[in-house]
């Protein structure tokens, strides 16, 4: 009995333990990179540390008093104390001042994460069922699935949603807001490092709510400024004789400019704005990264893909040669 | 588990009530036996039992839910089950974890010992008890028909809007109108066991008297008298949008989607102290009597389960720090949220000073009792790391936060439930449960429990979401996803084991009023108790009355055995009830209640008890056939469910509480043969 | 009958013959009717909440509090109600005095006046959806209806319950032995009345 109890106790610390030897996990929140992440996990950390020493606190008085005082043939009967008012009042008092103590940094952080930062890049986050897309107003850019931010400056998120509830989280950059239809809730991405930064949706959307991932992508200063004026730039024409003509003509044949944008030859505003697709490495709410045989599957049948999502082509179903013309008609679109 | 009713004497002549024309339309009598004995029974101990035995059934189907739910996600990319079909499940896994287990378990519980606890001989309203329990049965019925017809409910079981509002089909309307029938169970049942437990006690057991399982049954009955209509009103609100196109929650005429979620949380947050206190009352009634102490600090039991009851009101939108509330009301709920751990804190301290310099013996209820309190802390201590709101930010909507309530509700009250079944089994049921069994059913599902829950902390600091049917390799979730599918078989096979302790001992024992040696009075009643409860009503004189009347102290405080039970006291100014004819004819009170307070052992009276009566079951009966018509927008099939429930409401209130034709019951030495020719 | 107990846990009930003792000396009907109003107040309180959460949040341009609502109209229907309370006291106390017959008078007064409540509503709502508001106009509309539809709901049942007291009365099947029963039921209608002199003030008249 006493060996099993300790087993017990064992491997639930073991376990614990294990959490921060865990193999890689781009969405772990325990490894911020980013200020505001680190202000978090900066706070967290003493949090988690009281908590587990309480947790030792506690489960080693549990084990203390069921090894000693079980009852033994020649035990005595216990004497029958009915309570303690000074260790009433002190096990009230103590919790209390902890939590006080944890309470004043947590309302401090609070306050200082909801400051307006400084010159920070406008970005217009728009929830779809299951796709995000961003629009750079003071840039003038519309794109989809990845949010393209330079290094080292606050990115001002502000978020709606056009049908139901999401939430925008990116953990190893910052904590997760809700993106409430009707709502302009606002939060703030800081990255310090270029790098990709996966995250997802974290309030239940719907079906395919598992298959709404985000990724931000963080560039130096140069590099975003170049990505925005090519995105700012004209897209590719698919004049006659190019590569892409025929699947530009499919473009418009099937339906697909009904619901997607690009510029100069549709208007359609269901699914992600398409001028510069080929310029993102992922695609379909970031399930896919973007290539050929990806495209291939997701255009052969995007429901059975990402069930309940809003594509469904109008021209259904695509032979595999429409496929074909219409993915290189895609990679033009850079 | 069937229970072994002592037979009644009487002769058959006198069964047939003189009226109805219709055989089976006849009230039936206390003496009804079998199947339409049960359908018909207003007895508290009838009803307990009826109630934990359907929530059982409903655990392992939420059990099998999760199952499916732990296969589809045990590695990455699985195609086992559909997007659609994984969130009907996961929706249902909560829905009837939270409201057809935990809830009616613990009201099976509170139904069957708060009056035996109290020493009285029912509840306050036995039909309305009756009541309650068919309309629990018929609502968790109606809401399972879903599966069957179209589809189970999928948005959760939370039913955030706009989403809720929006899903096509009616799986959401099943899940609104069931909810809706089963508060109306929550509710009648609250009224009722708070009645009782105010009025209906015994002589000299005043509150502070009560043992705490009462007093924590009762905060939870109050809690659930004020919370239910708040999520009524949000459901009908719900409702209308979806049949009616009202605009409660219409993004697009200018509704705020959090107005749901401040009323939903309203009612959700007391929701789980409802779902927490009854077990945190069990465990405070097993921990007693198996350390051989007191309850260490009753009062401040008592007074920090009132203080949760409070206090859990103000705490709602800590379910809301996401939301964009803004930084004032998230620091206001996150101090509420952090300082609601001072009483609860409070509790696991005086659990602990329980058991401390106690003589501890391991039965199987001791061992789940000391789990819960293990198991609780992990889960309260999580819970305290919600609140603070940065963290929260990237714990909400994950797997840690799945992680913490199931800390809380399977380690806290299910723990707790488990051993208040173990506990009071041979009281209901006349039988022991193996010690054996049940110890290997305690390790197995403690293992089970913590491998299937314990990685859920860190695949949720990991960054894996709640809700999504798959997840892709590379994240970092394979191996602790594979953990918890195998730990939640493990759980899966100790309730087998479970089970098969139950099977293995149906036949009934000679049990004993007090296997135990415990503290409170359902102990001073046979195992399983006469259908009276109370020979005669006890009279108490001091909180853990059955304890004290076994044992003295000597001069250091410890027990010391009484050579002989004490008596009853006898009460100031008792008159000895004559057995004759004398009133017995007319029920005294309308609720057929009738305590006949005697002296003396060889005074048989004739207790009184309410008769049995269909009309609660045909009430409850109305219920579902309104919310069908209402779903499919039949009109005439909604008017006909509302007819037949109002209906059935007058027949039953016209109908007295004790029926003129109905035979009293005897005590069980009587040779049955003096029974009155009661006229009609 | 039932002992009179001594009970040491000092509640000195008067114990009315007829009714065991109970903890606190009222009635377990009594304690069951103030749960329940006491649950009522909540269900009220989250709809009559929801209401003031939308005010002034409807689609401008859209049909509002200011275009349908005729006060001096409402007042007299509430007066009605308020009177019924008045008359609902009567017949309690007809009950216990023993007069039967003024119970019945009173009681279906109450009825009556309660009826002419519901019905002066439901003409003001037909007036209403007249004017083009419906129950699917914008926030306001559903709001209003479905607050004021949940109360009138309940005065029906209130009124139900009193046609029942009259009926029970006639057939003799009401003593003054079950006052308590008339006094439960005028409860439950006070309540109900208090409940719309809160909409009446909050709904109708702040503006």
């Amino acid at each position: 009995m006493r060996r099993n109890r300790r087993l017990a106790a064992l491997s639930a610390t073991l376990l614990v333990l294990l959490a921060a030897c865990a193999e890689n996990a781009p969405q772990d929140t325990l490894k911020a990179q980013g200020p505001i992440a680190r202000q978090i996990n900066d706070l967290m950390n003493p949090v988690f540390i009281v908590a587990g020493l309480v947790f030792v606190l506690v489960q080693g008085l549990v084990l203390f008093a069921v090894i000693k005082f079980r009852a033994r043939p020649d035990s005595p009967e216990p004497q029958q104390i009915h309570g303690n008012t000074r260790l009433e009042v002190g096990w009230t008092l103590a919790p209390a001042l902890i939590l006080l103590a944890v309470a004043v940094p947590t309302i401090a952080t609070i306050f200082d994460l909801a400051r307006e930062p400084e010159n920070p890049v406008h970005v217009t986050v728009i929830g779809h069922q299951f796709w995000w897309e961003y629009r750079y107003p003071d840039l003038g850019v519309v794109t989809a699935n990845e949010l393209r931010m330079p290094v080292g400056r606050p990115v001002e998120l502000t978020l709606n949603s056009d049908d139901v509830i999401h939430s925008y989280w990116i953990p190893a950059l910052a904590g997760k807001q809700d993106v409430v239809p009707g709502r302009n809730n606002r939060m703030q991405l800081i990255a310090e490092e270029p790098g990709h930064y996966l995250g997802q949706c974290a309030e239940f959307c719907g079906d395919s709510h598992a298959n709404m991932r985000a990724k931000a992508i963080a560039m130096t200063p140069q590099d975003f400024d170049a990505w925005v004026a090519s995105q700012r730039a004209p897209s590719v024409k698919a004049s006659p004789g190019t590569a892409g003509e025929a699947g530009a003509l499919l473009f418009s044949q099937k339906g697909c400019g009904g619901c997607h944008t690009v510029e100069g030859v549709s208007e359609g505003t269901i699914g992600p704005d398409l001028t510069h697709f080929a310029s993102r490495t992922t695609f379909a709410g970031s399930i896919y990264d973007t290539n050929d045989a990806n495209l291939r599957r997701w255009l052969r049948d995007p429901q059975g893909e990402k069930p309940g999502n809003a594509m469904i082509i109008p021209g259904a179903p695509l032979t595999p040669d429409e496929i074909t013309e219409l993915i290189v008609y895609l990679n033009t679109l850079r | 588990m069937a229970i072994v009713t002592p037979e009644r004497s009487g002769s058959p002549a006198l069964q047939q009530p003189l009226n109805a024309p219709v055989r089976f339309l006849r009230r039936p009598t206390g003496y009804t036996k079998g199947l339409w004995g049960w359908m018909t029974t207003v007895d508290h101990k009838k009803i307990g039992i009826m109630y934990s035995a359907s929530a059982f059934i409903f655990f392992l189907i939420g059990g099998l839910e999760a199952l499916l739910l732990r296969v589809q996600l045990g590695a990455p990319d699985q195609t086992f089950l559909r997007a659609d079909t994984y969130n009907q499940l996961f929706t249902m896994h909560g829905t009837t974890m939270i409201f057809l287990v935990i809830m009616p378990l613990s009201a099976g519980l509170a139904n069957y010992l708060l009056p035996l606890m109290i020493g009285a001989r029912d509840v306050a309203f036995p039909r309305i008890n009756a009541f309650g329990f068919w309309v629990f049965l018929v609502g968790g019925l109606f809401m399972y028909s879903s599966f069957f017809l179209g589809g189970a409910p999928n948005g959760g079981w939370f039913g955030y809007v706009p989403l809720s509002r929006n899903i096509p089909g009616h799986n959401m309307d099943y899940w609104a109108f069931g909810l809706q029938i089963l508060g109306i169970a929550s509710l009648t049942g609250a009224i009722n066991l708070i009645v009782t437990v105010i009025n209906m006690r015994a002589p000299g057991m005043s509150l502070m008297r009560m043992p705490i399982f009462v007093w924590m049954s009762l905060i939870a009955q109050f809690l659930l008298l004020f919370a239910i209509p708040v999520i009524t009103v949000a459901l009908f609100l719900l409702s209308f949008d979806r049949l009616f196109s009202t605009n409660f929650f219409n993004v697009a005429a200018g509704s705020d989607p959090l107005l749901w979620q401040h009323l939903f949380w309203l009612f959700g947050h007391p929701e789980v102290y409802i779902l927490i206190l009854p077990a945190m009352g069990i465990v405070s009634e097993v921990l007693p009597v198996f350390s051989r102490k007191p309850l260490f600090g009753y009062q401040v039991m008592v007074f920090s389960g009132i203080a949760i009851g409070f206090m859990g009101w103000g705490v709602w939108a800590h379910h809301m720090f996401a939301s964009g509330l803004g930084p004032v009301a998230v620091s206001a709920f996150s101090a509420s949220t952090m300082f609601i751990a001072v009483p609860t804190g409070v509790k696991i301290f005086n659990w602990i000073s329980t058991m401390w310099r106690g003589k501890l013996t391991f039965t199987t209820p001791m061992m789940f009792a000391i789990g819960f309190v293990a198991m609780f802390t992990i889960g309260g201590l999580s819970g305290v790391t919600h609140g603070v709101v940065p963290g929260d930010t990237q714990q909400t909507d994950t797997y840690y936060i799945v992680a913490h309530f199931h800390y809380v509700l399977f380690g806290g009250s299910m723990f707790g439930l488990f051993a208040g079944a173990y506990y009071w089994y041979p009281k209901f049921a006349g039988r022991m449960l193996d010690e054996r069994l049940g110890k290997i059913h305690f390790w197995l599902m403690f293992l089970g429990f913590n491998m299937t829950f314990g990685p859920f902390h860190i695949l949720g600091l990991q960054g894996m979401p709640r809700r999504i049917y798959t997840y892709p390799e590379g994240r970092g979730w394979d191996v602790w996803n594979m953990v918890s599918t195998i730990g939640s078989f493990i759980i899966a096979l100790s309730i087998a084991v479970f089970i098969l302790n139950m099977w293995k001992n149906r036949k009934p024992q000679e049990v004993g009023d007090d296997p135990w040696d415990a503290r409170t009075l359902e102990w001073t009643i046979p195992s399983p108790p006469p259908e009276y409860n109370f020979k005669e009503i006890p009279l108490v004189t001091s909180r853990d009355e059955l304890w004290h009347r076994k044992y003295t102290e000597d001069e250091h405080g410890r027990s010391v055995r009484r050579e002989v039970v004490a008596e009853q006291p006898k009460m100031e100014g008792t008159e000895v009830e004559p057995s004759g004819a004398e009133g017995n004819a007319t029920p005294d009170h309308v609720d057929g209640e009738e305590a006949h307070e005697g002296s003396g052992e060889e005074h048989e009276e004739h207790i009184h008890m309410p008769s049995p009566s269909y009309w609660p079951l045909v009430t409850s009966l109305g219920l579902p056939v309104i919310s069908y018509g209402m779903i499919y927008k039949t009109w005439a099939v909604a008017i006909l469910g509302g007819v037949l429930t109002v209906a059935s409401l007058y027949a039953w209130a016209l109908e007295p509480a004790t029926a003129p034709e109905d035979t009293p019951v005897h005590g069980p030495d009587t040779s049955g043969d003096d029974l009155e020719a009661v006229p009609a | 009958m039932t002992t009179t107990v001594t009970a040491s846990s000092g509640s000195h009930a008067e114990v009315d013959p007829g009714h065991p003792p109970t903890s606190t000396g009222l009635s377990n009907e009594k304690v069951a009717m103030w749960a329940f109003l006491g649950s009522e107040c909540l269900l009220f309180g989250s709809l009559i909440s929801t209401y003031l959460l939308f005010k002034g949040q409807s689609q401008p341009g859209t049909i509002g509090p200011d275009d349908v609502f005729d006060i001096p109209y409402t007042s007299v229907s509430s007066f009605v109600l308020l009177m019924s309370s008045l008359t609902m006291v009567l017949s309690l106390a007809a009950i216990q005095r023993g007069d039967h017959r003024l119970t019945r008078v009173w009681i279906l007064t109450t009825a009556l006046l309660g009826a002419s409540f519901v019905a002066g509503q439901a003409y003001e709502f037909t007036v209403f959806v007249r004017e083009g508001m419906n129950l699917r106009v914008n926030l306001f509309s559903s709001s209003f209806f479905v607050l004021t539809g949940f109360h009138g709901a309940h005065v029906t049942i209130g009124v139900l319950m009193l046609l029942s007291l009259y009926s029970l009365s006639m057939r003799g099947k009401l003593p003054t032995s079950k006052a308590e029963t008339v006094e439960l039921v005028g409860l439950y209608w006070h309540f109900v009345d208090v409940v719309w002199i809160v909409i009446f003030t909050l709904i109708y008249l702040i503006p």
